[in-house]
């Protein structure tokens, strides 16, 4: 008995030998020579020469050698289809055998004959035996019409044989039953609207009663079948599944995961207060742990669908923690699964069993593994707060072993654990830099990167190392080159001084040598926004940034419910839906999960909008939070606080909206110009230049003071003053020395200028007003103070009932007005509010002077900050004093009360001076010139009446000006002398 | 439904193929080839999707089975359906290696014939299969009406495991509890996790369609008996019962009554099969207890020292110890001491075995070694792999004890009495681990 033989004939002219033997009258070579056919085929030789030889040796009462030539009737029929009809007299009087297991099997081997002329002379044979007396029989022929369905689905409609099948659901014998269900299901697949499952309670009944009886495989077919039945109301769901349960004790791992399914879908008609739903919860349990002690293969099925169960119901496997540890011996698919679902159940209760697991396989040898570890600690961080502090230690631990992807791994959550805890763990970031050098891998690259430009301020030297990456600029990739990009500008925002070089350098190599349109389109972006408004940059490109969420690649809930009506499938081990996969008709209708209050609706509810089957398959499926975290260097760019557009759909993806915005951004920055410069970027942004905007900048905003408050640089004070009107020139030919403009001198000097007005700062950040952020400042408008605010709804839910209130302060600041938000602000939403103030409220001296406490009430809670405001805005109109009165005064006034200041590094003329300064109401009353130096002579008038005498003096070449301030209260002099220097350096 | 079966030798040579269904093509028994077989990597996935057609493959020594499809199939019946394909394979022929499957190449194209129709997954118990497909070709020709359909209402019958009209001059059954003990327990002693999975394997040859019913002390069964016996009783059996986690049964089995009444009745196949698994997790007897000790000395040398201690009756022995200490990469020489039984360092893996023929309980052994380091400049530390250890106890480590299995068969005149039966507990270690 050794036919290994046949598989070793490999000489010429065999087809010739093997055309002999068959045509042989001996019985037992005619069976060698179909054997060794047989054996030719399995291994891919061509023997269809041998059709009609093959075929005479059909007629013979040997079951064995029968069996063996419908083997090759079924491979080769369909490329030989009319010698193929010479089989079939055989196949119609084989249906006729007296042999039970004959009829089967011709009738069996017939519906695998795909050639037309076949199946025609088919359909009477099985007709009979879909009604055949033995049960073999008739379980075989309910798999035919299947079979027949797929060839030739029009004449299995024709012929009636769905009804027949229908009919034999009610069989008496189960495996009739469960194939008839399969075949149904199979057919009803393709079908979606037909209603071919008839499934109602007396079927369901049925199925349910074949259920206990049947094969295994049958117990699969029938409660895959059943999952898709929707029950009328929660006491019918429940009796199913008191009569499903059971089979969670099957040793079929398949038969216990479709019988999850069912319960997974009918639990949610159960209301949750029933004794019932709390049983089978903890049903649920132990089968799905058992599963893990399965072969692997099988294993990871399972560890593939509790992924998904767990996210549906936590509840089920919350305590289960121990069991996903991995062995030393799993296979690496099984190792990575077990990891995704110990990150899934990380609690407070079990965190640091979990920490000391994943330590341990940090260490392991798998790459992979190892990196998906030590992710998964960074994302415990992220996920337990209170265990954020060791995660960090013991991520630190692990740069230590200098492991070169364990370090970069290491890095790349610690950059997200910088964003979930701002300015909590910033101290290991000198670790961090010591490992710079060993970066190889863009995402690592990309995240020190961003590190050190979101914390520049607290590295002595950034600059140095950001100009290390910048020398192999053009050799990174191009997540590291935008990530250099935006650390760059960061930093220069942050240290103006120190790195105007760089950002020139980098701008340069963004705009101008690079190929990529994203690098160089944001190059631009920076660029401009630095050269129009550089307030508005720092606003854009500082601006706080939204939390990161603590669940990370979640599943989107909608593919959740529908790879749940999946569990067990294929569909379930990719997570992803079956039109992804799955060509045709078949993965069209997506399944949904019945509603809890029973309503009566189909759970297959057909997607008929969508035919082609892959395009519009996954639904849209939100970012997942990979993908946010993924797109976090790019995030920076979103600014909440500056928002001019109307805010971005809600359902449209970070990306997009930082564009919008942009675009939005962009357009008002340049709007407050009478002629708007042609835009060269995005010109087919939908918002139109001239938006209405409530402009964080106030109209009155000259060029000149657009510099912002970036620092002491006169150079940059002046320099980005270019009248705006005059970028595109640089913008249309940046090569031709557009940076240099960018930071030539001289711009905008001598320009009449409106009351400075700080920029906007954050007074009340989100996370400590349940997601209402506040941003704000104050302006003197037409003789009126204003407080200006930016209203941002970063929480879920919408936010209405806006109201405020003042404590009593210095100057008696009181809101003149109600808070007038008139529309609720929804998430993501910003709103600008003007709110105007006047100072006749209470008066109380408050300690510094400007401060202000403020109250701010909405439809969810009462909050409470404390703000500044520059006393220049409490500067009235009518401070010029007489001159005869001036000198007075001045002499009147105590030296006691002089108090001398210097303002350093101020590079403005003292005619500039004095028109910036008039600008806020601080009026210059006379002007002397002695030994080159320029004594201006000014007086300024607060609300509450007091007056304020100033002398600056002003020597031309020195940088450093001097005033001295005579008051009759002198304690306000400190708050006069800052408001100087700001109105002076703006 | 599968579309496709294929089984490959070692090379990616086909042995088998066989195409259920037209959406597979010829090519698909290459495209797997290609991709994974001569893929030269870790298999980093037993499901994998080649040009929108999913493979699942398992391997038994060095052969390959795949089964292919394009639609959304059950994928955990697909290779519960594989298993169930090695194991028919096994019960026909033995070992399934490449010389087996070429010899019985007509055979298992006959099998699949049977077992799967148009994909879908039919009566695969070996028992039922055997009565119409067996190695010396088909016999049916000599089959008569009668057995004819004997041969097809078993197949398709409620009791598709068992066939009319056995007979056995002398009825007796043989019942092996078989435990595997699978512990992780950290350097300083903690438990990490620890689990007795177990398998209640029953070889029955009892005449006629015999009904049986199975006891054990189930925590929940005997509390129930309790409740209704008074609470001495209970508090005294209380003791002896535990506490099983989750168990799945044989086919044979009725679940629904197992689910009602927690009682275990079923008709068992004849011959040999596997009546239950079960897990607990509770009170489990750790039998071997193992204290390392690693010392690095300087750069080039370890110091190890691992103590065993046998945790049961003294009475009792355990055979085929077996300890395996992991070594690092760079050992280039190891000096043993050990107290009892031999050891031996095996530098093709990377570890020293120590083996003990037997122990009683209640004992305790040790081993020391002296590891010599050559000198790497390979940043990487050494993982320090956990301590594995082997053995065979004579007794069940979760505490599971048979109480009784009875036997009624009303037609034929032997009783529960007549039938002779055999119980025996073998504990084994699984996966047993001590991290050091």
């Amino acid at each position: 008995m050794t036919d290994s033989k046949y598989f070793t004939t490999t000489k010429k002219g065999e087809i010739f030998e093997l055309k002999a033997e068959l045509n042989s009258d001996k019985k037992e070579k005619k069976k060698e020579a179909v054997k060794k056919v047989i054996a030719s085929m399995t291994v891919g030789k061509d023997v269809s020469a041998l059709f009609p030889d093959v075929v005479n040796c059909m007629q013979t009462d040997n079951l064995e050698l029968k069996k063996l030539v419908y083997l090759y009737l079924m491979n080769y029929a369909k490329s030989q289809p009319d010698m193929a009809i010479m089989a079939v007299n055989t196949f119609v009087k084989d249906c006729e055998d007296p042999n039970p297991l004959i009829r089967a099997l011709a009738v069996r081997t017939m519906g695998c004959i795909r050639v037309d002329k076949i199946t025609e002379y088919l359909c009477e044979p099985l007709r009979k035996c879909l009604k055949d007396e033995d049960p073999y029989v008739r379980k075989t022929a309910a798999v035919c019409v299947a079979k027949l369905h797929d060839i030739n689905a029009q004449l299995v409609e024709d012929q009636g044989f769905l009804d027949t099948l229908k009919d034999l659901i009610s069989d008496s014998n189960p495996m009739v039953v469960a194939n008839a269900v399969a075949a149904l299901s199979e057919i009803a697949e393709s079908h979606p609207n037909s209603n071919l499952l008839d499934l109602n309670p007396q079927t369901i009944n049925k199925l349910l009663t074949a259920l206990n009886e049947c094969t295994e495989w049958g117990q699969i077919f029938i409660l895959d079948c059943l999952a898709n039945y929707t029950p009328r109301d929660d006491r019918e769901s429940q009796s199913i599944c008191e009569r499903v349960t059971p089979r969670l004790s099957h040793a079929n791992s398949a038969v216990v995961l479709s019988a999850v399914k069912v319960l997974m879908k009918f639990m949610e008609m159960l209301p949750k207060d029933l004794d019932y739903y709390g049983t089978l919860l903890k049903k649920l349990a132990p089968p799905l742990v058992t599963l893990l002690s399965a072969e692997p293969e099988l294993q990871y099925v399972a560890l593939r669908n509790i992924n998904l169960i767990v996210q549906r119901r936590p509840e089920i496997l919350k305590h289960e923690m121990k069991v996903f540890f991995v062995k030393y011996n799993d296979p690496i698919y099984v190792k990575l699964e077990k990891l995704d679902i110990m990150i899934r159940l990380a609690s407070q209760a079990n965190i640091a069993q979990v920490l000391a697991e994943l330590k341990e396989y940090a260490t392991e040898v798998d790459v992979d593994f190892v990196r998906k570890a030590v992710r998964a600690i960074g994302r415990c961080a992220i996920k337990v707060e209170q265990s954020a502090e060791r995660c960090v230690s013991t991520l630190l631990d692990l740069i230590q072993t200098k492991v070169n992807y364990v370090v970069q791994e290491a890095i790349v959550v610690i950059k997200d654990i910088f964003r979930k805890y701002p300015n909590k763990y910033e101290s290991v970031i000198a670790t961090l830099c010591e490992n710079l050098d060993s970066l190889d891998e863009p995402e690592a690259r990309a995240a020190m990167i961003w590190i050190v430009g979101e914390y520049a301020e607290r590295i002595d030297n950034a600059d140095e190392l950001l100009e290390s990456f910048l020398e192999g600029f053009h050799d990174e990739s191009t997540q590291v080159q935008l990530q250099l990009l935006t650390a760059i500008v960061k930093l220069f925002l942050k240290k103006p001084t120190e790195t105007q070089e760089l950002v020139q350098q980098v701008l340069s190599l963004a705009t101008q040598d690079s190929d990529n349109p994203d690098l160089r389109d944001r190059g631009y972006i920076y660029w401009r926004l630095l050269s129009t408004d550089p307030v508005a940059a720092k606003e854009v490109v500082l601006a706080e940034k939204p939390l990161i969420s603590e669940e990370t690649d979640l599943i989107e809930p909608t593919l959740l419910e529908e790879l749940i009506c999946h569990i067990g499938t294929l569909a379930s081990v990719y997570h992803k839906p079956p039109s992804a996969f799955v060509e045709g008709s078949r993965g069209v209708q997506h399944k949904r999960l019945p509603g809890s209050a029973g309503s009566g609706e189909s759970v297959e509810s057909p997607d008929t909008g969508s035919a082609a089957g892959v395009s519009d398959a996954p639904p849209a499926v939100i970012p997942s939070q990979g993908d946010l975290l993924g797109d976090l260097l790019n995030l920076d760019l979103a600014p909440p606080a500056t928002t001019t557009g109307p805010p971005p759909p809600t359902s449209s993806g970070m990306q997009m909206g930082a564009m919008d915005l942009l675009g939005g951004g962009l357009d008002s920055l340049m709007g407050d110009e009478s002629e708007p410069p042609p835009i060269p970027l995005r010109t087919d942004t939908p918002q139109s230049p001239q938006l209405p905007h409530q402009s964080p900048s106030p109209p009155d905003y000259s060029p000149t003071e657009l510099g912002g408050d970036l620092g002491g640089s006169p150079a940059m004070g002046a320099g980005f003053g270019a009248p705006p009107a005059a970028m595109p020139a640089s913008f249309n030919a940046p090569v031709s020395g557009g940076l240099d403009d960018l930071f030539d001198l001289g711009g905008g000097v001598g320009m009449p200028s409106g009351a400075y007005s700080p920029p906007k700062s954050i007074w009340l950040p989100a996370m400590k007003a349940k997601g209402l952020e506040i941003s704000g400042t104050f302006a003197r408008r037409a003789g009126v103070v204003q407080m200006e605010m930016t209203l941002t709804n970063k929480a879920m839910s919408v936010m209405t009932d806006f109201a405020i209130q003042f404590n009593r302060n210095s100057f008696g600041l009181a809101p003149a007005g109600p808070l007038q938000v008139l529309t609720p602000v929804s998430p993501n939403q910003s709103i600008e509010v003007a709110l105007p103030l006047n100072t006749v409220g209470p008066v109380m001296k408050m300690e510094p002077l400007n401060n202000l406490q403020v109250a701010v009430k909405n439809n969810i809670d009462v909050f409470y900050f404390s703000c500044q405001y520059p006393i220049s805005m409490l500067f009235v109109e009518d401070g010029k004093m007489e001159r005869q009165v001036f000198l007075a005064t001045w002499k009147d006034i105590p030296n006691d009360n002089e108090s001398q200041f210097q303002i350093k590094d101020c590079h403005l003329s003292s005619d500039a001076a004095s028109s910036k300064l008039q600008g806020s109401n601080i009026f210059t009353i006379a002007k002397r010139t002695v030994d080159g130096q320029d004594m201006l002579y000014q007086s300024t008038k607060l609300t509450n009446g007091i007056w304020v005498l100033a002398e600056l003096r002003v020597q031309a070449g020195n940088p450093n000006y001097t005033v001295s301030l005579k008051c009759r209260a002198p304690e306000v002099a400190q708050c006069v002398f800052q408001s100087y220097e700001a109105v002076l350096k703006n | 439904m599968i579309g496709g079966l294929f089984i490959y030798n070692h090379k990616g040579e086909v042995l088998i193929s066989r195409v259920y269904r037209d959406d597979i093509g010829r090519n698909a028994v290459d495209a797997f080839r290609v991709n994974v077989i001569h893929a030269r990597q870790q298999v980093r996935s037993p499901v994998t999707n080649i040009a929108r057609t999913s493979f699942f493959h398992v391997k038994r020594s060095n052969i390959w089975l795949a089964a292919a499809t394009k639609q959304n199939v059950n994928a955990a019946m697909v290779f519960e359906f594989l298993y169930k394909m090695c194991d028919v394979m096994t019960a026909y022929f033995g070992k399934i290696s490449e010389e087996n499957v070429k010899n019985n190449f007509v055979l298992i194209y006959e099998l699949l014939d049977e077992i799967l129709d148009f994909g879908y997954p039919q009566n695969s118990e070996t028992g039922a299969l055997k009565t119409f497909i067996t190695q010396q070709g088909i016999k049916s020709q000599h089959h008569s009406k009668e057995e004819q359909s004997q041969i097809t209402s078993q197949v398709t019958g409620q009791i598709g495991w068992r066939r009319e009209g056995i007979k056995y001059r002398r009825n007796e059954l043989f019942l092996d509890v078989l435990e595997s003990v699978n512990l992780l327990m950290s350097p300083q002693g903690q438990v990490l996790s620890a689990h007795v999975s177990g398998r209640v394997v029953m070889k029955s040859y009892l005449s006629g369609m015999p009904e049986c019913k199975f006891g054990m002390n189930d925590k929940i069964v005997i509390d129930k008996q309790g409740k209704g016996g008074g609470s001495e009783d209970a508090a005294k059996s209380g003791k002896q019962s535990i506490a099983i986690d989750d168990c799945t049964f044989h086919q044979c089995v009725r679940l629904s009554k197992f689910d009602s009444e927690r009682s275990i009745s079923f008709i068992p196949p004849d011959g040999e099969y596997e009546l239950m698994r079960y897990r607990t997790t509770k009170d489990i007897i750790l039998p071997f207890r193992v204290i390392p000790l690693v010392r690095e000395v300087g750069r080039t040398k370890l110091e190890v020292k691992v103590v065993i201690k046998s945790n049961f009756k003294s009475s009792l022995l355990a055979q085929k110890i077996e300890v395996r200490v992991p070594t690092p990469l760079n050992t280039s020489g190891v000096q043993l001491i050990c107290m009892k039984g031999k050891a031996k360092y095996k530098a093709s893996e990377n570890a020293i075995v120590w083996k003990i023929k037997r122990m009683a309980g209640m004992k305790e052994s040790q081993i020391s070694a002296e590891i010599e380091l050559l000198p790497t400049n390979d940043k990487k530390k050494w993982a320090r792999p956990p301590i594995s250890m082997n053995f065979e106890v004579p007794f069940a480590p979760s505490g599971l004890k048979v109480r009784y299995l009875k036997v009624f068969e009303p037609k034929l005149n032997y009783s529960d009495h007549d039938v002779i039966k055999w119980v025996r507990y073998i504990g084994r270690s699984g996966i047993y681990e001590t991290r050091c």
